[in-house]
């Protein structure tokens, strides 16, 4: 599947493109992507979510088929068209000012 | 050939800005983590190839960069997958887990409530005088860890907050660790401060601690003037070879204590405004201090838009203004609490970096100043490190 990554995680993770591909074992849900994303790029663990309570950062958002996923609980399972790589799974710095 | 390497940490970025001896002629590195918030850059004493940096954003957290080569290369230390292979075959890039210990406790919230501490962001990296692998990291809200493993993982030292942390409260910059002294003739020692809850030493190497704020006074700014703890300290300085003399910019005041913080005297009564973040020490001299007054709590830049650096050659009350080569109207930048240091060369250099992205430096003790670059975002702060 493929996640895709904002401008300055690219750069940390030193990633070319606008993200990574990713396999990811099922069930695929939001935490199991994130979890292999930390393995695979151990410099993003903390940026996308706390280091010890595993919460979403404020100002980071998770995107898939043009629904926002910020809210939805880690185990959501991902749509279909993600799992099978037809649509990437967003992972989006909020607009917050700056 | 000596030569000195100026880390530069700004809003949007780091910059290197090195030069020869005669510190006349620049070169300008950077923007290196450009678009994120570097609060500080500092190199290892030990070994100043060897240089740690504070990278935060609000958006992503904190990162700890690390570079071996003076500043050419970077990476967050402990991040490569080939590094971290744990016992369970899983790399931990754990370089910016900054957890704080045991129970995570509370502290004055503005409201006279507890409130948790929360983790937001690491203000100042303080590398070990022996060891280039040991540092250690202040951060808001208020708390000291330490590496000893070259910023691969880090672990708070918790007796800072049992120094009454329940009645620390944050001011309007947040509550931090924005000072580390190391005391270079007592490994044992150490000198912290925090805005807002004052300045703290330990005798220990770090597991306890004490609050040394007897002689400040903050009237209207604490219900008691006189508080153990809860003044606002802006940064304090030290010189190597006299550990025991303490100098700090207050809020309101400059002190100076005598006797390793026990007890504070001010030291800035003759100066025209006595509010201002940043102090340091002359690195041959030391009775010789600068500080950069601003107008006030309320207008956080220069008296009359004139920017001047103040001396003092006595270890305070008598100051001169120091003002060749700087703005003498229409200046009103600010200068933050770590964004002035010294260099050891002779003379002794002094260079100090504004809120308007510029960076004046002295190479003559400060009796005159030459802006070395001046359109940097705002700077957060400034180290120096003299090299053979």
């Amino acid at each position: 599947m493929r996640v895709l990554l904002p401008f300055h995680l690219r750069k940390l993770a030193q990633v070319e493109g606008d993200g990574v591909d990713l396999h990811v074992p099922a069930p695929v849900t939001i935490a199991a992507v994130l979890d292999t994303l930390e393995a695979q790029y151990p410099v993003l663990r903390g940026t996308l979510r706390d280091h010890g309570t595993l919460k979403r950062r404020p100002f980071i958002r998770f995107f898939a088929c043009k629904e926002d996923l910020s809210l939805e609980p880690p185990a959501t399972p991902l749509p279909e068209a993600v799992v099978k790589g037809e649509e990437p799974f967003m992972i989006i710095g909020a607009m917050a000012g700056g | 050939m000596s030569k000195v390497r100026v880390l530069v940490g700004t809003k949007k970025g780091a910059f290197v800005l090195t030069s020869d001896g005669q510190r006349k002629n620049w070169e300008v590195s950077g923007p290196h983590f450009a678009g994120w918030e570097i609060y500080h850059v500092k190199g290892s004493p030990a070994d100043p190839n060897r240089i740690y940096a504070s990278q935060s954003s609000g958006w992503f957290g904190q990162i700890i960069q690390r570079s071996d080569d003076g500043g050419k290369t970077w990476t967050p230390p402990g991040s490569n997958p080939e590094e971290l292979k744990g016992p369970e075959g899983f790399p931990k890039g754990e370089s910016n887990k900054f957890v704080y210990e045991g129970a995570v406790g509370t502290h004055m919230w503005y409201d006279g409530t507890q409130h948790p501490w929360e983790f937001k962001r690491i203000w100042h990296l303080e590398p070990s005088l022996t060891d280039p692998n040991t540092a250690f990291a202040g951060a808001e809200d208020a708390a000291i860890f330490k590496t000893t493993d070259g910023g691969k993982t880090w672990k708070e030292l918790p007796g800072l907050r049992g120094a009454k942390g329940n009645l620390w409260q944050p001011g309007a910059g947040g509550m931090a660790v924005h000072t580390i002294l190391l005391d270079h003739k007592n490994a044992n020692r150490m000198y912290v401060a925090i805005s807002a809850a004052g300045a703290f030493r330990t005798d220990d190497g770090g597991k306890t601690w004490k609050p040394i704020n007897k002689g400040l006074k903050s009237p209207y700014q604490l219900p008691d003037p006189d508080a153990e703890v809860g003044h606002c300290v802006h940064r304090i300085a030290l010189h190597p070879s006299r550990p025991e003399v303490l100098f700090m910019q207050k809020h309101w005041d400059v002190m100076r204590s005598d006797n390793a913080g026990d007890l504070w005297n001010d030291i800035g009564e003759s100066l025209p405004t006595d509010f201002g973040f940043p102090i340091d020490v002359h690195a041959h001299e030391p009775n010789t201090i600068y500080i950069v007054p601003i107008k006030s709590d309320s207008e956080h830049y220069p008296l009359d838009g004139k920017l001047r650096v103040f001396r003092s050659r006595t270890g305070g009350n008598e100051w001169e203004p120091l003002t060749k080569g700087l703005p003498q109207k229409d200046c009103y930048v600010n200068i933050l609490r770590d964004a002035m240091c010294v260099d050891s060369l002779e003379p002794c250099g002094i260079y100090f970096g504004t809120t308007g992205g510029q960076v004046y430096g002295s190479s003559d003790s400060g009796d005159t100043w030459e802006p070395i670059v001046r359109d940097l975002p705002p700077v957060y702060s400034v180290e120096v490190q003299s090299l053979k």
